[in-house]
This record gives structure tokens, sequence and C-alpha cells, in this order.
């Protein structure tokens, strides 16, 4: 009676064990499942390019000032747009270009990181070609200018004249998001 | 009938046990580890509170008076861990070790030397926790959620923490494969799943919820841990990882936690009810299958915490609706509570008190969660004090007062005196008077606009603020009358009757003497 009591009791210790491990293995598995999630319904789409729509149209009525903002955080590098601002119709597209020089004597990779004003601006900003999208490799002392390809949709609301684009450079380090795109 | 035969056991046993500090350090006895966990949660619960008389005495006024911004948020931040971890939960504990095995039949729990085990990982984690003050750089100060990119970027204190919650996780885990293997195959015979006490049934779900999200937060931060240590870039955006990832994958856990510390007190306040009104609990299946949807319910509607973190607007409904749902089973439980008491033979002893309290003052939080749940609303008062009110109502007066409940309730049974019963209700009252004051006054202020986790405040804030610290050191000060109580009766108290309630009915009152002997049920007892 004893026995078989507490063997009943290990093999249920088993079997909780083995739960354990797996909701331990299941909190890692949200991490993949969290990215699917997002890229299929295109939630924190920020770093691969969109398509260009069909029925694309220009709204020559209006006119948007799009400013250009660039931040490097703990990387020697220099990192400026080429032109401050730009007026442009939504709808329109428009390339402008970013400069980035390496200052320090050794080589360095840096992944640029988008941020936007207002802040629903990533549902009405489609992004074709962007630095962003792509780790960016510096040798020492390197210059390089990058372009970013984009259209403000007709359908942001119209009380929107001035919206801002802001990058940041982050260093990648050896070894660093290796596991990730 | 019961009691005598209990009794012949009781004596016939030699305590071999060894004693003095090594009786406590090595014992595998349910009532000697009950015994600690309770004491170790006390002195938790009094730690945490040192911490938040802190922070009120530094929001006495409008200014830094007291701790420096810094410290203020080191407080904050480890006031919340300690009471979550070490207070409520391990209390929690305390109570199912020693009545799980008292109200189901069964000698001892089922895993006697893990139940040793997982009480000793406590104090390891808790000195972990509060060494963190000590370090440079000081203790986590991102807020109990720990979110990064703060908790990424904090110096070794939030190391101490993160290998805190580890050790605490793998302590919960092992007490809830303990708690489910003795209910699950320990149960006396006759005693069938929907015959066993409410306190177990609640106790039973619980520990199924602390198997399914503990080992997630075990998976969190360990994530985080590598991504400060190791070179991921789980929530390090530069690294292609996404810090509100951290929040949804937190509250996954964090959300079924919320009601890990509500379901054992529903239980508590189950036994008390009843057993006070003199009448069997009003719809017990019910109150059963309530308890599993709530339990269900809570995996399902994490993303309520972050509203305002970005969402579409399909999501924000869901995650509404679904947490409006939650009072439904919710209501079930407090009607089944009220109708228990319609028309009872009621009367009002100090654990009875502390249930009604519990009642009226958990159905205000559970209102305001409510409230909080309604998308636009809560975009309002996110992050103010009107959650800080909220959820000290669901937590102090929902929680501790059941905790409270429950220690008096059954101190007769464990140490076969009986408390001071007028003291009692002065801790009671008083409770019950300075909790309001701390807490109420709260509401006002969060729907002023006050922000949570600020040492100082804008003057409009000043008279609220300072009701609201007045109360919480009344409410502190009354707890020390509730260690005198306790103190009082373990060592000086009345001796008990054999049946100090009258209306009790579970097996720990009918078929033991009072008070329990330290190994009972060695012959299960037979329900019928």
């Amino acid at each position: 009676m004893v026995n078989r009591t507490s063997s009943a009791n290990v093999l249920m210790m088993k079997k909780l064990l083995v739960f354990t491990l797996i909701m331990f293995v299941f909190g890692y598995a949200l991490v993949p499942f969290y990215e699917k999630f997002c890229e299929v319904t295109g939630i924190n789409n920020l770093l691969k390019p969109d398509v260009q729509v069909k029925d694309n149209w220009v709204d020559e009525q209006r006119w948007i000032t799009v400013e250009f903002d660039a931040n490097t955080r703990d990387l020697p590098w220099n990192f400026k747009p080429l032109q401050s601002s730009a007026r442009i119709h939504p709808g329109q597209t428009i390339e402008v270009m970013y400069e980035i020089t390496n200052n320090s004597d050794r080589e360095v990779t840096g992944q640029a990181i988008p941020s936007y004003s207002p802040r629903f601006l990533d549902k009405h900003l489609k992004k074709f070609e962007c630095f962003c999208f792509t780790k960016q490799v510096l040798k020492p002392h390197e210059t390089k200018q990058m372009p970013v390809q984009f259209v403000i949709e007709p359908r942001i609301p119209t009380d929107i004249q001035t919206v801002t684009i802001s990058y940041t450079f982050f260093e990648l380090l050896p070894g660093a998001g290796n596991t990730k795109k | 009938m019961a009691a005598v035969h209990g009794d012949a056991h009781g004596h016939g046993h030699d305590d071999h046990h060894p004693s003095g500090i090594m009786r406590w350090i090595t014992t595998t006895n349910h009532k000697d580890i009950g015994t600690m966990y309770l004491w170790f949660s006390f002195a938790m619960f009094l730690t945490g509170g040192t911490l938040a008389l802190g922070i009120r005495a530094e929001l006495f006024q409008p200014g830094i008076q007291i701790l420096q911004p810094e410290l203020f948020n080191q407080f904050t931040t480890l006031h919340g861990l300690i009471m979550v971890f070490g207070a409520i939960m391990p209390a929690f504990v305390g109570f199912a070790n020693w009545q799980v095995p008292l109200m189901i039949g069964a000698p001892d729990m089922a895993f006697a030397r893990m139940n040793n085990w997982s009480f000793w990982l406590l104090p390891v984690a808790a000195t972990l926790l509060v060494s963190s003050f000590f370090v440079p750089g000081g203790a986590a100060a991102g807020g109990w959620t720990f979110y990064p990119p703060l908790s990424t970027q904090g110096g070794l204190g939030v190391d101490l923490m993160i290998f805190s919650v580890h050790i605490l996780g793998a302590s919960s885990i092992m007490g809830s494969i303990n708690i489910i293997t003795t209910i699950l195959n320990m149960r006396a015979p006759g005693m069938t799943l929907m015959k066993m006490p409410m306190f177990v049934w609640t106790w039973l779900i619980t520990a199924y919820l602390l198997v399914l999200v503990m080992p997630v937060l075990a998976g969190v931060v360990t994530m985080l841990l590598t991504d400060r240590h190791f070179g991921t870039s789980f929530f390090n955006a530069a690294g292609g990882g996404d810090p509100v990832m951290f929040q949804h994958i937190f509250w996954f856990f964090g959300h079924p936690e919320v009601y890990i510390m509500i379901l054992p007190s529903f239980g508590i306040v189950s036994e008390v009810i009843p057993t006070f009104s003199r009448k069997p609990l009003f719809g017990y299946s019910s109150m059963v299958y309530a308890t599993a949807s709530i339990a269900i319910l809570s995996c399902v509607v994490w993303a309520h915490h972050m509203f305002t973190a970005g969402m579409p607007t399909v999501g924000q409904l869901f995650f509404m609706y679904a947490t409006m749902l939650i009072a439904v089973p919710t209501g079930v439980k407090v009607f089944n509570w009220t109708a228990t008491m319609w028309q009872g033979s009621m009367s009002f002893e100090t654990p009875m008190l502390f249930s009604i309290g519990f009642i009226f003052l958990f159905v205000i939080g559970g209102f305001s969660g409510v409230i909080c749940a309604i998308v636009p609303i809560d975009i309002q008062v996110q992050d103010t004090y009107y959650v800080i009110a909220h959820f000290h109502y669901v937590l102090v007066s929902g929680s501790l007062f059941a905790l409270f409940a429950g220690a008096y309730y059954w101190i007769p049974k464990w140490t076969g005196r009986m408390y001071n019963e007028t003291l009692g209700k002065w801790h009671f009252w008083l409770s019950m008077f300075f909790f309001n004051l701390t807490f109420f006054v709260q509401h006002f202020l969060g729907l002023a606009g006050m922000p949570r986790r600020i040492p100082d405040y804008n003057l409009q804030f000043a008279d609220f603020n300072m009701v609201s610290s007045i109360g919480a050191f009344g409410f502190g000060l009354t707890q020390l009358l509730f260690l005198y109580v306790m103190i009082n009766c373990i060592r000086s108290g009345e001796k008990a009757a054999q049946m100090p309630w009258d209306g009790a009915t579970t097996l720990e009152w009918t078929h033991l003497p009072t008070p329990a002997p330290y190994h009972s049920f060695e012959k299960p007892p037979v329900v019928k």
C-alpha cells in the first residue's frame, strides 16, 4: 500500500517535471512565435522593405515637411543626413541620402534603428529602400553614403503637416545578434 | 468521535527528531515546514512593509526629503518583489503545508524531503534580494516588473535579483509539484475530488497555474541574464530584439501570477464563512468551476497590462473583453459567499471579520479592475496611483486579509491555544481603518494624474498624499499588534477547546485532537 502510493507519487512528480520543462521551453518558443506573429500581421515591420502599392496616387493639394534626424549611440561614427528636411506631397516617392563616417582605427559594424514622430507615422510610411534593413560595416576611416527611399501615403490624417524620421546607429558587438536577422 | 482515536496515535509515537536548530533545518514534517514558511513570510512582510513606509515617508510631503530618487526607485522595486515573492506567495504555501494534509486526511506531504528543500531555498533567495541594496549601484530599480531596457542596463543588483527570482521560482515549482501530488494521490478513502474542502481545491488549481507559468518567468529572466552578459539580443533593439516582447512574455507569467496570489485566499474565505455562518458553503460545485474558469481566463488576458505599449485595436478589444469576462466567475464567488451568510446563524469572531472585510474590499478592488480593463480609461490611468490603489485593494485587503483570517481561524488547531479575541478584533478594525485611509485616497490621486514610481509630486497632490502616508504608518504599526497577538497566543494563550468553532466541518476539526499531533492521520480516516 505504502509502496504503491509512493511509486504513484514518483510517477506524478516525473510528469510534472516534464511539464515544467515543456513550459520553460515554451517561454523560449514565444520568441520566434512573437516575431512570426509580428511578421504575419505586419506589426513592428521596421527592418523590412515595403512593397509599392498599385493604386498609388499623389495628393498634390497637400504639402508635408519631413525632417530627418540622425544619432549614434556609443559608436565612433559621424552620421548625418545630407539634407535636414524635405517638402513633399503625400504619395510622392522621395529618396534622401545619409552619410556615415567611421572615425576610429578599427572596423565597426552598426545597425540603425528607426523612430518616427508622430508615433502612428509607421502606418502611413512605406519604405522601399533603407540602410536600416541591413547591418552596415565600415572600415577604419571609411565614409559611405546611403539612400532611404520612401513614400508617405495620402491617407495620413490631414492635420499632420510635419513629420520626423529619426535613425540611431547602435554598434553590433562581435557575437551579438548572431541568432537574429 | 475520532478526536480520541487521533490522540492515541499522537502519543503512541516517539518523536525522534533532533532538537534545537537542527530540528528546523532537517525537518521533513509538513507542520514544521508550514510553520517555517509562515514565519519566513511574516518576516518578509515586515521587510517589505518597512520599504513601503520609506516610500510613504518620502511622499509625505512634496519635494525630496528622505530618499534620493535612485534609492526611492530601489525601494519601490524591492517592496514589490519582496511582497509578491517573499511574503504573499510563501505565506499561502505555508497554509498549504499545514492544512492540505490535514484537510484531505494524508499523513504528510508527498515528497517530504523536497518540501524541506523548497523551504530552505527561500532564505537564500531573500538574502540575495535584500543584500543587493549593499552592492555597488544598489538594488534593482526598474520596478518589480523589471522591464528592459532599465533591467538590461542596471548594475550588479539586477543580477542578484535575477538569481533570486530563479531560486524563488524553483522553490515555487517544487512546492507546487508536492501539493499537486499530495492532493491527487494521497486523499483519504472516500474523499472524492468533489468532496474536497474548497481550500484544497483552490490550492490544486493554483499549483497547476504555478507549474504553468513559473517556468516561463524563469525563461524570461534567463533571457534577461544572457542579454546582459552573454551577448544575446532578445530585448535589445540594436541587435534585432524587442523590449516590448519582454512585456508580453513577462505578463504571460504575470497575470496568472496575480491569480496565484488570490485563489488560495478565496479558498480560505470559503472555509471561514461557512464555519461562522453555521451553514454549508452555498454552491460548492459552482465555486469549483468558477475557480477553474478564473484560472483558465487568467492565461489569456496578459496584454491588458500593456494597452499603452502599442497594440492593434483588435488586440485591445480582445484583451479588454477577456478581462471583463473574469468578473463573471469572480461575481459567482462573491454571490456564493453572500448566499452562504444569508440566513445563517452568524457570529463575528476575528476570522469572520477579516473574511467579511475581504469580501467588501476585494469587491472594490475587483470593480476598479473592471474599470482599468476598459481601454480608453486604462490609457488615462496607466502608471498612475489609480492602478496602485486597484492592486493594493486586491492584494492587501484581498490576499493579506484572507491570510489573517486563516491565521486566526487555524491558530487554535495549530497551537492548541486561543488568541486574544479582543485584541484580534482591534487588529481587524485598525487594519480596516488604516488600510482604507492609505489606499482609498490613492484612487483620487490617480484620477488626478499622479504618476507612480516618482519620489516627488505636484503641490496639488499634497493633501491626499499626507493622508495616505499617515494611513500607511498606522497600518504598519497595526501589524505589530498582529505579531503580538500571535506570540501571545503561542506562548500564553488560553487552552483552546477541542472544537473552538462549532460550525467547522472539515477533517482537521472533526477527526483530530486540538492541537493537531505532530504525526497525524497515519491511518487515513474514512470519509463518507
